[in-house]
């Protein structure tokens, strides 16, 4: 997965842009260090400080808008479907610590989210492991390309949700079922990615690589692949999401453990608190392993300038 | 120069043409072009857009194979691209996942030469394009002349014998071209290596090189081949100079047919 500029790129540290040589600095005198007084670049700084803060602010209040909506339409209703913003928080709570209901789901989260996460990065992995050297292949061999292209454009539609069936038929009713279901949404989004990122590489970067005696399995790992990193990560990010989404619907056919069986759980039991808390569990993994993704993107692509997600 | 050919030519180009398939038609890019260039010679290709002259560079680099004929080096076919010849590209196709030190080691890298000799290798050419201070930085943080320069130094650290330039300054500034042309003069002097540079140019054929190749059109062959006996440095403002450019300038337009525009009614 490492392009080779990956490991070097630790030395060096993010440069300023624009300096040209002695020359070129004389012919043509960077904008910034001639133009720019000392006042608007101060200011710059300044509102810089405030623009973090504000982005925080209404990232974190837009959500707790939503709570406080939440709980005015529960109580203002009056339904007894839809748990409150608190009780949710109890459940929250017993989930993980325990010692409110006291039933089988307290303090089993840890066992549930390892299962889930298990699974999900189980099938992620071997999405990537397969994806992304059949989409280099596919995008960089013209008969590889003819032969398997047809195939996965018709493959490609079928929701993977409808696979269910035949997975359990395959796989048992276990979790390596979920696993497979999960293989599957991750794998599409991963290898058309990393296909369309081979095919839009510059031709003459191979061209070059070639003259330069680089060529066969080399050119695969040298220049197909960093070539398509941009690309690929974008794939993985698609399919990271995917993979939460279906592993929901993998863990809904009989398996004892797992987020996706805590909320069929709570469905069957009519715990609608426990069905939330489930949710939001997934979806703080889901966000935590996101921003994963990215912190690795743009550590992998600081030559981007234009790929820091 | 006199052009007795000799037995055994450095590059001969022999014959070659060059018909491409577009859609259901064709079009001939080059018919029976012969060239034979000497060793360490500094050949301009130059001609109208459409003539033929960077498909025929991409064909000396072998990215293109010649319809029919061949190109020979010391007698041996050209059949693909080789590490003997490096071209320059006009927008510069440096890897941007590689820092300009990597850029430049890539070739050496490729050879499977020792760790040491290819940091060697890397340091040595980084000096000679006076990047030096840049070898950390990725091309996305370079200037354009810049780019080319690294550009430059990855087909001389490769041991190219034969430059292929391809219009390589015809992005770059005024100022930055005519720097990097004194440059490319100073290395071409200094490592003996044969260059070949495609322009659309009369001034800058006129200042770089040994002989100017004058392509025409439809289908594109070679019109004239002419020496540049200007002694070197050459000065753009000499009289000679000018003289040498205005002849140049003449056989380039003279098969062009003046064009008058309509007036509108």
């Amino acid at each position: 997965m490492t392009p080779p500029a990956a490991a070097s790129a630790a030395l060096a540290p993010a440069p300023a842009i624009e300096a040209g040589p002695p020359a070129e600095a004389a012919a043509a005198p960077p904008l910034a260090a001639v133009a720019a007084p000392a006042a608007p670049r101060a200011r710059a700084r300044a509102s810089r400080v405030p623009e973090r803060v504000q982005s925080v602010l209404l990232g974190l209040g837009f959500p707790i808008a939503l709570v406080v909506l939440w709980h005015q339409l529960v109580r203002m209703t009056g339904t007894q479907l839809v748990p409150t913003p608190y009780e949710v928080a109890l459940m929250m709570y017993d989930f993980t610590v325990g010692g409110i209901h006291d039933d089988a789901f307290s303090g089993t989260i840890l066992t549930h989210l390892a299962a889930s996460m298990e699974r999900v990065y189980g099938g992620f992995a071997l999405a990537i492991v397969l994806g992304v050297p059949l989409g280099l292949v596919i995008g960089k061999v013209k008969v590889v390309r003819q032969l398997v292209d047809p195939t996965l454009s018709l493959l490609r539609p079928i929701p993977v949700t409808a696979w269910l069936p035949l997975s359990m038929i395959f796989f048992g009713l276990g979790p390596r079922s979920a696993v497979f279901l999960v293989f599957l949404g991750a794998f599409y989004p991963i290898v058309l990615n990393t296909i369309f990122g081979v095919r839009s590489v510059d031709p003459k970067l191979f061209e070059a690589a070639a003259m330069l005696g680089c060529d066969g399995s080399r050119m695969f790992r040298q220049v197909v692949l960093p070539a398509a990193t941009p690309s690929i990560f974008n794939g993985l990010r698609l399919a990271h999401g995917f993979a939460w989404i279906l592993i929901v619907v993998g863990e809904m056919t009989g398996v004892p453990t797992g987020l996706g069986s805590v909320i069929m759980d709570g469905r069957t039991l009519s715990r609608t608190d426990l069905v939330v808390t489930g949710m939001i569990v997934i979806g703080v993994a889901g966000f935590a392993t996101d921003r994963i993704i990215v912190a690795l993107n743009n550590r992998m692509l600081r030559w981007s300038p234009q790929h820091h997600g | 120069m006199d052009k007795t050919t000799p037995r055994r030519p450095f590059l001969a180009v022999r014959d070659v043409s060059k018909v491409f398939q577009i859609g259901n038609g064709t079009m001939e890019a080059l018919r029976n072009v012969n060239l034979v260039i000497d060793k360490g010679e500094f050949v301009c290709l130059i001609g109208a857009s459409g003539c033929g002259k960077s498909t025929l560079l991409r064909i000396i680099a072998g990215f293109e194979q010649p319809t029919s004929g061949e190109v020979d080096i010391y007698d041996h076919p050209v059949s693909g691209p080789g590490s003997d010849r490096g071209m320059v590209f006009q927008d510069y196709a440096l890897f941007p996942w590689l820092t300009v030190r990597e850029n430049i080691a890539f070739g050496p890298k490729q050879k499977g030469l020792p760790v040491a000799r290819v940091r060697e290798l890397a340091d040595e050419y980084l000096h000679m394009v006076g990047l030096a201070a840049f070898a950390g930085r990725y091309p996305a943080q370079l200037s354009g002349g810049m780019k080319q320069r690294v550009a430059i130094a990855r087909v001389l650290a490769n041991e190219a014998n034969i430059l292929l330039m391809d219009e390589p300054f015809g992005a770059l500034d005024a100022l930055t071209r005519e720097q990097l042309q004194d440059e490319l003069l100073q290395i071409w002097e200094r490592t003996k290596v044969t260059v070949i540079f495609v322009t659309h140019s009369v001034e800058e054929a006129t200042l770089l090189a040994d002989r100017v190749v004058v392509m025409t059109a439809g289908p594109g062959r070679i019109e004239t081949d002419i020496a540049i006996d200007l002694e070197r440095p050459r000065d753009v403002s000499s009289m000679a100079f000018n003289e040498v450019r205005r002849s140049l300038t003449q056989r380039l337009t003279s098969h062009v047919k003046r064009r008058e525009l309509k007036t509108a009614a």
